[in-house]
């Protein structure tokens, strides 16, 4: 055989050996998907949506806009080594097959082809090709180079801590890293004998005529497959299993599948996806500002996908929502954390014997919305008392359904992974909610409105009372005076990065105040650090990313901080040279009589 | 709010020689707040559920301590980890940590004795 040589067998196996783990690991997961993912994602396969998700694989997989997003150094760095090493695939590829005259040639030959090219056969655009190989080699080194330094210096990275990566992971990446410069050695020490180079392997083979070439040839070939071998083998084990993973989870993705309230094969696609680049740890405020520095995302997902997540790693976190805001694959790794809390321990016997049924008390027929202040509210009764001005401004019937004592809406037991105690507080609140015709509800609490809209499943409408004041407003049932002080606005995490409102409470403030922007909001808005998900969280460490959040909202120095949640009312409350107002009370404050 | 204060436990007579008090020490390694709480009442008097049955944090603590566990478990199901008590307390305790880390601790002496 003229294009065989013992040395491409490691590669051989390690390929072979790669594409079976990986085939193995699809399938299982994509069948241990439950029935509704099943189907959600067999219904959309052909559709638009498939096209779709090629496009997106396309950009997030191999030119990584997510991450250049965050910054460009990393992102070119990501760049250069997907869309470097597929373009080194592909055109060594097209390269060889104008080479043998078929696409069907030894699936070696095009990662070893300057080894066996006969120099004295020639096929049209052999120099183009071997220019351009090069040129994609250079374009992998400085990928790698950039790499390199990356480990040792991550802060010109606009990083301040990378990831601790496992043995396993160290082995497969100092193999990754050797992969490209040896294959650069290998192809011009070979050059230096067959004068077969480009621009760049030519030029450093002729540095290296001097030496016995004849000799170090073959142990460079048999080093740069051995590197790939390695790499190969010990990738479906590493982080660097995101590199197939993520492309399948695009799809799953656009085809509509998502994490429900089990564990899944879908979650496992998810855990498998992510490849540690460490960017949640910067902003998670655990890190930045209580120093706590192994609960993160990266860590948390590492810790469930290898079976070693401890309580403290599952338990300590806000789930505000920043470091799904800033993952670049998008892994929803809250919902994850929420499903790996389960207590399924708990789940034998029946809770809250004592709530009364629902009172037999007639709701009237007239009342427009129901208004369910939430449990904070009761300790923050400004808000209530304020929604009780607003509603009669605006001379709305409302039925409080809350008012004299109230059950939690469920979703902190859900946060704990005490599943069965929390349906049991949905459905008595459904019954109670249902018990009226009304059609509206309205509550003062983003953690109690995300609830209603995403487990609840209700048939009436929810607002936010942001959303509702918004609504009374532009429908002109009330008349507010702009006043002339100053203000900033928090944004919730529950109510923002949660629910995704943004808008409403911005455009009720500028009808009330001026409103000064911060340096982190919307999206990027702070936790007040009090945040009910987390249960291992002490006060001291609770009080600086509290503070932190409130730096950020007096930094442009307002006359007063808006909220629209009474727990990060009460939080900031505590925090000094504050004064902080629910929207509600302001706009209850500006009504025109 | 149902009955609050020092009448909210029967009386009764306590063996400490035969209470295992090692829960405890597990507690307070894991919830460092716990050990702050001066039993003010402040959580009960805003509580959820106190609102509906007897249900008081203080009377958790002094059933913890004591090591009447069977007793303690019923009591701490009824919480429903609204986190009103942790915002109220003035003495800065992990009250929602410390429910749910005691409700570990009691099911995992249970699996341990069984």
């Amino acid at each position: 055989m003229n294009n065989f040589h013992p040395f491409v067998l490691p590669f051989t196996i390690g390929t072979v050996v790669l594409f079976i783990i990986l085939f193995a690991l699809f399938v299982k997961w994509l069948l241990q998907m439950d029935k509704t993912q099943k189907t959600t994602a067999l219904k959309n396969i052909i559709s638009f949506k498939t096209l779709k998700a090629v496009w997106e694989a396309v950009r997030e997989c191999l030119f990584h806009r997510n991450i250049f997003r965050t910054n460009p150094v990393l992102g070119y760095m990501h760049l250069s080594f997907a869309f470097g090493w597929f373009l080194l695939i592909v055109i060594g590829k097209i390269e060889t097959t104008f080479y043998s005259g078929t696409f069907w040639d030894e699936f070696w030959l095009a990662i070893f082809f300057r080894f066996f090219e006969d120099t004295s056969v020639t096929f049209s655009g052999s120099e183009l090709f071997t220019q351009l190989m090069d040129a994609c080699l250079l374009f992998v080194l400085s990928g790698i180079v950039l790499a390199v330094i990356k480990r040792f210096y991550s802060k010109i990275y606009g990083m301040k801590k990378t990831t601790k990566h496992t043995i396993v992971d160290k082995i497969a990446l100092t193999s990754l890293w050797c992969i490209f410069p040896l294959r650069l050695l290998a192809e011009s020490a070979t050059a230096g004998i067959k004068h077969n180079g480009g621009f760049l392997t030519q030029s450093l083979g002729n540095l290296l005529v001097g030496l016995p070439l004849e000799h170090i040839t073959l142990p460079l070939w048999w080093m740069y497959s051995i590197a790939l071998c390695l790499f190969f083998l010990f990738m479906p084990f590493t982080r660097y299993m995101h590199i197939f993973t993520e492309m399948l989870l695009v799809f799953l993705r656009k085809w509509g599948v998502t994490e429900n309230n089990q564990k899944t094969g879908y979650t496992n696609i998810e855990l498998n996806a992510c490849s540690r680049c460490g960017i949640c740890i910067d902003v998670c405020p655990l890190n930045t500002e209580a120093g706590i520095n192994n609960v993160q995302s990266v860590y948390f997902i590492k810790n469930t996908r290898y079976g070693t997540l401890t309580k403290e790693i599952a338990d300590n976190c806000l789930m505000c929502g920043r470091c799904v805001q800033a993952c670049p694959v998008g892994i929803e790794s809250t919902l994850i954390r929420q499903i790996m809390r389960k207590k399924e321990c708990f789940n034998n016997k029946d809770y809250y014997q004592y709530i009364p049924d629902k009172e037999e008390k007639q709701i009237s027929e007239e009342k427009e919305v129901i208004y369910f202040a939430g449990c904070m509210s009761h300790i923050t009764v400004s808000i209530p008392e304020a929604m009780k001005h607003i509603f009669a401004a605006a001379n709305v019937k409302y039925w409080y359904m809350d008012e004299n004592e109230t059950i939690c809406c469920g979703r902190p037991l859900m946060q704990q992974g005490l599943d069965k105690q929390a349906e049991t507080l949905r459905q008595k609140n459904t019954e109670k909610i249902l018990s009226s015709s009304i059609r509206t509800l309205v509550t003062s609490c983003p953690i109690c409105y995300k609830s209603f809209t995403e487990e609840y499943h209700l048939p009436i409408e929810v607002l936010h009372h942001t959303q509702y004041i918004d609504r009374l407003i532009r429908q002109g049932r009330i008349k507010v005076n702009r006043s002339d002080i100053k203000v900033t606005y928090h944004d919730p995490c529950e109510l923002g990065r949660g629910c995704k409102i943004y808008e409403e409470p911005r455009h009720v403030l500028h009808a009330v105040a001026e409103l000064m922007n911060v340096k982190m909001e919307k999206e990027n808005s702070l936790c007040c650090g009090y945040n009910l998900a987390n249960t291992q969280l002490e006060l001291e460490d609770q009080m600086k990313i509290r503070n932190a959040a409130i730096n950020n909202l007096t930094a442009p120095k307002p006359d007063t901080v808006i909220t629209s949640c009474p727990m990060c009312k009460r939080a900031l409350q505590h925090g000094i040279n504050v004064n902080i107002k629910d929207i509600a009370e302001i706009v209850d404050e500006n009504i025109a009589k | 709010m149902k009955d609050f204060g020092y009448s909210i436990s029967k009386g009764r007579t306590l063996n400490y020689d035969n209470s295992d008090f090692s829960l405890k020490k597990t507690l307070e390694h894991d919830v460092v707040s716990y050990c702050r709480c001066i039993g003010c009442g402040a959580c009960a008097s805003t509580c959820s559920a106190a609102k509906f049955t007897d249900f008081s944090i203080f009377k958790c603590n002094m059933l913890f301590r004591n090591a009447k566990y069977d007793e303690l478990e019923q009591e701490l199901s009824k919480c429903m980890l609204c986190g009103k008590c942790t915002l109220v307390c003035p003495r800065g305790v992990n009250t929602r940590g410390m429910i749910l880390e005691m409700r570990n601790l009691i099911e995992k002496n249970k699996n341990n004795n069984e």
